[in-house]
């Protein structure tokens, strides 16, 4: 094992690339995430963000290129690479047979915890996960959120340095995610965290940068607010109007640059409307206008922006 | 002892799973009662030479059911979750491996108990038995971790049905010399017909360690080279 570099980034990828055949599951990623950062890989499912996970974590042999976590080297060091890390798959990964209690002693065990520390871990997080008044169940019976839960409980149990969280909250219902964010809130700045989503509120609460995925390719790396700037030169003006007209909406041209056709009115995309003058250019066209409001671009905006395509299905 | 919470994990499924439990320790203990009861009639099966073949052949079954429970196993993200601990291939093949031991002295244990209610005796010694038992049970539960290692939950059964027609046409048993021709040639490159006859050899007519040294000899360098090969399969594994 190589002596563990004080500083630098937690993890850091160099065109790090996985091929199936000719496909390209992952191409050519660069990644550079701080120690203590909550950094998103947001992307569609098929992305390639598991992939990106497991190359990190050393379950899949990167084609090309390759990545440092805490400075090792995961195609030269992945034992000194998985002593540092814990990872929380896509799909719940529980041992059946085990009790809550077993399932937790028994990630805390491989990891190399030792017995006393594990337990109060195992303690706080059972309580925090809802789990403590049936720890000494077998799992077989939970339901399917509590397994869930459960699955996510056993990435925290060994306190690693890098923590993977592979879709945390897919699945779980608005409490239980709710709770989650809150403990990973709480994780913050010690832990270094790469969490991958599909959740748009997901990233948007939590991350302190997020990275949008898409075909195998980084499409954009900024924090969410950089990111939602970066689409929209600034503020957008939504009008709910009835009886619109084509004459009306070139009459809107003539003040504002970019003012888009929609369903139900039109959004105008500029610094200071007035609505006063909106009125005076509708009215007299004879267009009621029902409403007006400002317009908050969400990550949803950026993302159709950049690959033309919606996030959520 | 990063491992031996992986252990202790595994032995835990493996006893918490009555049916494929009773299954690989029932069948063999069935078989012995059923062709003994077969051989009162025509005097064919004794205790003594039946015992070590039954023996071997519960072996087979404990192959096929780690072989089944590693393959599926694997199939489920609890697998993809261990293998980001920091374990080196050895420790989770011996992780997997070691549960099914306790599994094989019961099976062997039973086996012989029954046995000596119908007369079983041993004329050698009883720790040569043990050490020729012992070896074969470490290759069946290596091959069954080589086979759930590389195959899937559906290819598992072809395996062990291969594995099974090897070991009875090899002579794990019916005795081979009987047979002879070209049964007797291709059984002497397999383990299984040197084990049998090692351990008939010793129960029957008390052979000494000198007398079966190369019968031991080809069972201890199999079981060396297929464990050795379980672990490149977990190597394998670990990093696709």
């Amino acid at each position: 094992m190589n002596p563990v570099p004080v500083a630098g980034p937690a993890i850091e990828a160099f065109a790090l690339s996985r091929m199936y055949g000719d496909f390209a599951a992952v191409d050519g990623i660069d990644l550079s995430v701080a120690r203590g950062e909550l950094f998103a890989l947001l992307g569609p499912n098929g992305a390639g963000k598991t992939t990106t996970i497991k190359m990190l974590c050393c379950l899949l042999r990167p084609t090309s290129g390759t990545a440092t976590i805490m400075g090792h080297d995961i195609r030269n060091d992945p034992l000194a690479v998985k002593s540092v890390i814990a990872l929380s798959p896509q799909e719940t990964a529980i041992a059946e047979h085990l009790t809550a209690w077993e399932n937790l002693s028994l990630m805390a065990g491989v990891h190399g915890i030792d017995k006393e520390q594990a337990r109060r871990r195992s303690g706080e997080l059972l309580e925090m996960m809802g789990l403590a008044d049936r720890a000494k169940e077998r799992v077989k019976k939970y339901s399917g959120g509590m397994k869930r839960r459960l699955s996510i409980a056993m990435a925290l149990v060994s306190d690693p340095q890098v923590l993977f969280l592979d879709e945390p909250t897919l699945g779980l219902d608005p409490q239980s995610r709710r709770a989650i964010w809150a403990y990973i809130e709480e994780l913050k700045g010690d832990t270094t965290i790469l969490l991958t989503t599909h959740y748009l509120e997901e990233a948007d609460a939590l991350a302190d940068r997020i990275e949008i995925i898409d075909e195998a390719k980084i499409v954009a790396l900024g924090t969410a607010a950089e990111l939602k700037s970066s689409i929209s030169s600034g503020h957008v003006t939504v009008v709910e109007a009835q009886n619109l007209t084509e004459d009306a909406i070139n009459a809107l041209r003539e003040i504002y640059h970019e003012v888009r056709a929609t369903a139900d009115g039109v959004e105008i995309e500029a610094d200071g409307v007035s609505l006063y003058d909106i009125e005076d250019v509708l009215r007299p066209r004879g267009v009621v206008v029902r409403s007006t409001y400002q317009k908050q671009v969400t990550l949803d905006d950026v993302f159709l922006e950049l690959t033309g395509k919606q996030l959520r299905e | 002892m990063r491992s031996a919470e992986l252990t202790k994990r595994n032995f835990k499924e493996v006893w918490r799973d009555p049916l494929s439990l009773g299954l690989t320790i029932g069948l063999p203990v069935l078989m012995l009662v059923v062709l003994q009861a077969l051989g009162d009639v025509d005097g064919f099966f004794t205790p003594t030479s039946l015992a070590p073949g039954v023996a071997i052949f519960g072996f087979v079954m404990l192959m096929f059911s780690a072989a089944m429970s590693l393959s599926r196993d694997r199939e489920s993200s609890l697998f993809s979750r261990l293998l980001t601990a920091p374990l080196k291939p050895n420790e989770f093949a011996t992780g997997y491996s070691l549960p099914y031991l306790p599994v094989a002295i019961i099976q062997g244990v039973l086996i012989f108990a029954i046995g000596a209610l119908f007369g079983l005796e041993i004329s050698g010694s009883v720790a040569l038995v043990v050490l020729i038992l012992l070896l074969m049970a470490v290759l069946f539960i290596a091959l069954g971790m080589i086979t759930g290692a590389l195959f899937t939950l559906k290819q598992v059964p072809f395996v062990y049905m291969v594995i099974l027609l090897l070991a009875i046409f090899g002579g794990a048993w019916v005795d081979i010399e009987a047979i002879g021709g070209a049964f007797k040639s291709v059984g002497d490159w397999f383990p299984f017909a040197h084990a049998l006859d090692a351990a008939r050899d010793v129960m029957i007519d008390g052979a000494g360690f000198g007398d079966i040294a190369t019968d031991l000899y080809w069972v201890v360098g199999y079981t060396a080279v297929i464990a050795g090969f379980a672990v490149l399969a977990f190597r394998r594994r670990m990093l696709e």
